[in-house]
């Protein structure tokens, strides 16, 4: 009896299952729209001609394959977000000007996503200087690739990779020309150049995010996005090398980083305070240096007492 | 009352150290409690204007140290620096009886200074730890602060620019404490500012 339900269930998944591993971004050259759009050139039948022909591919739609399967959006397909009738080449000309989902249609609203706060992320993006530059043209997906994006500086343990990734962000467009271009109308300010009054630049570019002195920072958002005007960027050292660091309201807000101080080698001794300068950073230290500095004190004092007495 | 001999104890060059050095090593000091606690003092100093007095300073005790490193090397002066094994232990201690306790009974000095003992044993432990291992020790650790791209990336767990910083302002606040006991002890004399003449003419009494 057990048969017949068997078969029917190994038949179900031939079927199914082989159109979803086809789709899958793992394969990319079986998958209708990465065969094309993971390769630098890509070829299909002029049927004008009747000839197959090989084209390369516009290097801004060569996608990252690596990153799409590794990204927060990985579960989805291309046609989820993009019309199926994507499906044909050549492209249909009208497909282009079709709207796109915007992050808000799926994250907006939505109670599983609350914590991420998207509309207050959208209010404070909406204050900042990328807005008032480019508008509702600056979309979420000039920073955060929506095929690619990893919540780096939520997930990691390691504050270089999180510095890294989301300097990356800025980067993009910051150190790119054309792109730079394409959005403020000008030439991009040579980064080295404009931080020059920056000491150990490349240990700052390296350590901190830009938008730890390029945002303002708000307790109750991990990052407020928004990015400020030039002129009101931070420049003052202490705002960060102090006990009360603005870092503590931005790079380590995130509980992944706080953990890691917490349960960190040697904690006791060394604690995660790095931006503090000197040896005040480990609070085992600090304690130690001035119950030294008392001790010392007070040996001087009780032997200067005991000389003025017996000189009387 | 005993005759007193007079003993040209610190040659100009001596001075010209101890001058730079202490005017450097106060600099030092302050400069280094206010970047370490941060403070925004932009009323007095700016954090950044402290920073490079920070460094202009570090440089010129690092100069101030080749001047009595090399001083030591080929003047006479480099011989009462010399720690003999015998009474390793004994001297110091005998020493440090003395300032603790005969010195208030009527105790003679154990070690007294002469043409030929210029520090007493304790003195010359403290000079050699803090002379000949600390300040070596900030001047390397500073010089690498100062090129912190020159910096390991990592020791073992930790980023090595913080472990520098550490070893760099835990030498500092040694030599900061030697200052303090270095004052204090100076003020110990046939009257309390004595010795701190002594410095500034070159001339030392003996009595």
């Amino acid at each position: 009896m057990k048969y017949p339900s068997v078969i029917f269930i190994s038949v179900f998944l031939f079927f199914t299952t082989g159109p979803i591993l086809a789709q899958s971004y793992q394969n990319a050259q079986h998958h209708k729209c990465l065969k094309c759009h993971s390769n630098q050139s890509y070829s299909f039948l002029n049927t004008v001609k009747n000839k197959e022909e090989k084209r390369l591919m516009n290097p801004y739609f060569i996608l990252d394959t690596v990153g799409l399967t590794h990204g927060v959006h990985k579960q989805f397909d291309c046609t989820d977000c993009h019309s199926t009738e994507y499906g044909t080449y050549p492209h249909l000309a009208t497909l282009k000007l079709q709207p796109l989902s915007t992050c808000l249609d799926c994250h907006g609203g939505d109670a599983s996503f609350a914590s991420y706060q998207f509309e207050r992320i959208d209010a404070e993006f909406k204050k900042s200087v990328h807005y008032k530059v480019y508008g509702d043209n600056f979309t979420c997906t000039k920073c955060h690739s929506q095929h690619t994006y990893v919540a780096t500086a939520r997930n990691s343990n390691d504050v270089l990779e999180i510095v890294n990734y989301d300097n990356q962000m800025c980067l993009s467009c910051h150190n790119n020309m054309k792109k730079y271009k394409m959005v403020s109308g000008h030439d991009n300010p040579k980064l080295v150049e404009v931080h020059e009054w920056l000491p150990n630049q490349e240990l700052h570019f390296a350590h901190v995010r830009c938008i730890e002195c390029h945002t303002e920072v708000i307790d109750s958002l991990k990052v407020s996005h928004n990015i400020l005007p030039k002129e009101k960027a931070l420049k003052k050292c202490v705002e960060c090398h102090s006990a009360n660091s603005r870092l503590k309201a931005s790079l380590y807000k995130y509980q992944n980083l706080q953990k890691r101080s917490e349960n960190g080698t040697l904690n006791t001794v060394l604690a995660n305070e790095s931006y503090i300068i000197g040896s005040h950073q480990s609070p085992f230290l600090k304690l130690a240096s001035i119950i030294i500095f008392l001790l010392a004190l007070a040996g001087i004092l009780i032997h200067g007492i005991f000389r003025i007495l017996i000189k009387k | 009352m005993a005759a007193t001999e007079k003993l040209y104890f610190y040659p100009v060059w001596l001075r010209i150290w101890h001058a730079m050095n202490a005017l450097g090593i106060i600099t030092l000091i302050v400069t280094g409690i206010s970047m370490q606690s941060s403070i925004e003092s932009s009323h007095i100093l700016g954090f950044n204007l402290i920073v490079k007095l920070h460094n202009i300073a570090g440089i010129l005790v690092t100069l101030s140290y080749l001047i009595y490193f090399i001083g030591n090397m080929v003047t006479p002066n480099g011989k009462f620096y010399r720690i003999k094994p015998r009474g390793f232990l004994k001297r110091p201690i005998q020493q440090a009886i003395y300032y603790a306790w005969g010195m208030f009974h009527g105790m003679k000095p154990p070690y007294p200074i002469s043409a030929k003992r210029k520090f007493n044993p304790l003195q010359k432990y403290a000079y050699v730890m803090v002379m000949y291992m600390a300040v070596p020790f900030v001047i390397i650790s500073g010089i690498a602060l100062l090129f912190p791209e020159i910096i390991l990336d990592k020791v073992y767990a930790f980023s090595g620019v913080f472990v520098t910083a550490v070893f760099h302002s835990a030498m500092g606040f040694f030599i900061s404490i030697f200052l303090m006991i270095h004052l204090y002890i100076a003020s110990i004399g046939k009257s309390p500012l004595e010795n701190f003449k002594s410095i500034f003419t070159g001339w030392h009494q003996v009595h």
